[in-house]
């Protein structure tokens, strides 16, 4: 079902008149009421008159995680505190936290988004929500709680963990649509096999999975494991949390509200503004947003703005699966090369696992890439005439998916790194100083 | 009949042949024969032992990679020409040879060569044509 055909399928003349309009109250609001960005536009010298037209979006500064760290923790509120009804914080896994303050009108649109989000779908209001993102400060618990009581169904608040009481759950109330993050699902679906639990015990249709990256690959295996449509949503605290943009049915792109959020690609290099279909960062503006007006965010989220309109008959912007961050990004011999790029050449080589390192140093006046990938049984031969065939697989490889020539070196089992969570992947030892 | 030789994979870092060759020591375990290929960086430590499994069971709990592959080991007369004569037979077989090294053991007054090639079947029927003693694995055992 389209929750709300009115905002969702409007046509693209009304939906740009409706952008242009809430954009200028924004910049409006944000300059006569954030003192940060006040200063911001004056440094740039422009006035929240001059953004006459859409395209004069591109006149203003672009606002970054470090902006938003140095006015730590309210500062970016455009309102009083009597106003702000709830606060968010990212886990600050690269620094401080950001936080993000919300009003209660805030909040209706949060719910709004999502609740077109279960919409998507396939939801109905007599079907059963089991929410196992983390409730907290964490946003993902709480947006799919307001939007699941916005579209009026029933919302189990699982939280993330207690794996058997998931299954438990999942079978005894016959949830019928599941939202986690994508690893906590395929997780989840291992547990049921193990558990011996037959597919027909459970009553799955669609999973709303997010606020991490994913590939198709393990949206084929989720969707295997939980007989479930798996849809990819997206968001960010700075911005509000998930939800900002969500696939439907069609799994063809993912769906921006951009009556609430202004979407743009940049070359993360040089800033400029991209066309439709051309890979870039994705830099969002909220269009709606009270408590905490953002504009021209930039996300480091690689992606790209979709062109034509969807079969599902929304006529909001897609956006493609995002691919990677541009902060991750290495530049290496002049060539642009993200490291999951590598990590895909890796995995199509028989007998790689996804553990390895990125190493780029510049020994004389060239960059060099190493790559080190552990060995496995698959990988290891007894003849060094098979071991170099291996290393000349990788290479050809490494050098098929991102053109560079990689030092390709095969190491022990577990001698790399590990770390909870966030691996090692990348150590630049060049010195661009 | 080939016998199993086990091969185990090393990086370029001081202590990881004794590393290796330590649980061997720590299990029982008898090593007959021994070689390494070295590249600049890794290597290959290739092992004949005295029991097999147990030894691919150690290296793997230990987190080694290690496999057994299939080599032949053939007798040696302990005189010039000896090895010379044992190639040849290879040579006009056309058979290629992998690699190729050599022990010896108080059991056996020949010196003893292991040997890995591409076509183990037919170099085994060439060696016995020509009166080249191949050894089998209880051979190996005894030793």
């Amino acid at each position: 079902m389209i929750w709300n055909e009115k905002a969702e399928c409007m046509t693209h003349e009304e939906k740009e008149k409706l952008q242009l309009r809430r954009l200028q109250k924004t910049v409006k609001v944000a300059y006569e009421n954030v003192p940060f960005y006040r200063q911001k536009l004056d440094d740039a010298g422009v006035k929240p008159e001059d953004i006459k037209t859409l395209k004069d979006i591109e006149k203003l500064p672009f606002t970054t995680k470090d902006d938003l760290r140095a006015t730590y923790p309210f500062g970016l509120f455009a309102v009083p505190y009597d106003d702000i009804v709830e606060i968010h914080a990212s886990s600050g896994t690269t620094g401080k936290p950001t936080v993000s303050g919300y009003t209660k009108k805030d909040l209706d649109i949060w719910g709004e988004i999502i609740a077109r989000g279960l919409g998507m779908a396939g939801a109905e209001k007599n079907w059963i929500i089991q929410n196992a993102y983390g409730y907290g400060l964490f946003t993902g618990g709480f947006g799919i709680h307001h939007g699941a009581y916005r579209f009026g169904a029933m919302t189990v608040p699982m939280s993330a963990g207690n794996t058997q009481r998931q299954l438990t759950n999942m079978q005894d109330f016959q949830s019928d649509i599941l939202t986690c993050t994508p690893s906590y699902a395929m997780y989840l679906g291992e547990s049921l096999h193990k558990a011996g639990i037959p597919l027909e015990n459970i009553n799955l249709k669609a999973g709303i999975f997010g606020a991490e990256m994913w590939t198709e690959e393990m949206r084929d295996k989720i969707e295997e494991t939980l007989g479930l449509k798996a849809l990819n949503i997206y968001g960010l605290t700075e911005i509000m949390g998930p939800g900002v943009a969500q696939e439907c049915l069609e799994q063809d792109g993912i769906h921006i509200s951009d009556d609430h959020f202004y979407p743009e690609i940049i070359d993360p290099e040089t800033g400029e503004v991209l066309g439709d279909d051309e890979k870039g960062e994705l830099v969002l503006t909220t269009l709606t947003r009270e408590g905490m007006p953002v504009i021209r965010f930039r996300t480091k989220d690689l992606t790209s703005l979709m062109s034509g309109d969807c079969a599902c008959g929304r006529t909001t912007k897609r956006m493609t699966r995002i691919t990677g961050r541009s902060d991750d990004m290495l530049k290496i011999k002049g060539v642009m090369v993200f490291p999951s790029q590598i990590e895909k050449a890796l995995l199509t080589v028989e007998g790689v696992t996804p553990n390895y390192q990125i190493i780029v140093s510049r020994p004389e006046l060239t960059d060099v890439l190493e790559v080190k990938v552990e060995a496995t049984k698959e990988l290891f031969s007894d003849e060094v005439k098979e071991m170099e065939k291996v290393e000349k697989k990788i290479f050809d490889a490494i050098r098929s998916e991102t053109g560079i020539r990689a030092e390709v070196i095969i190491c022990e089992p577990e001698s790399l790194p590990r770390s909870e969570g966030k691996a090692v992947r990348v150590i630049d030892e060049r010195n661009f100083e | 009949m080939s016998t199993k030789q086990i091969s185990v994979f090393l990086e370029n870092k001081e202590g990881r042949i004794r590393d290796a060759i330590k649980i061997l020591g720590e299990e029982n375990i008898n090593i007959h024969a021994l070689s390494i290929a070295d590249t600049t960086k890794y290597g290959i430590l290739r092992l004949i032992v005295d029991d097999n499994f147990k030894a691919v069971q150690s290296f793997e709990k230990n987190n080694f990679i290690v496999r057994e592959n299939d080599v032949v080991i053939v007798t040696v007369p302990d005189e010039p020409n000896g090895l010379n004569s044992t190639l040849e037979v290879l040579n006009d077989g056309k058979i290629n040879i992998e690699y190729i090294y050599a022990f010896s053991n108080v059991k056996i007054d020949e010196a003893i060569v292991v040997i890995r090639l591409e076509n183990i079947e037919k170099a085994i029927e060439l060696f016995k044509e020509n009166g080249i003693k191949v050894l089998e694995q209880e051979d190996i055992d005894k030793l």
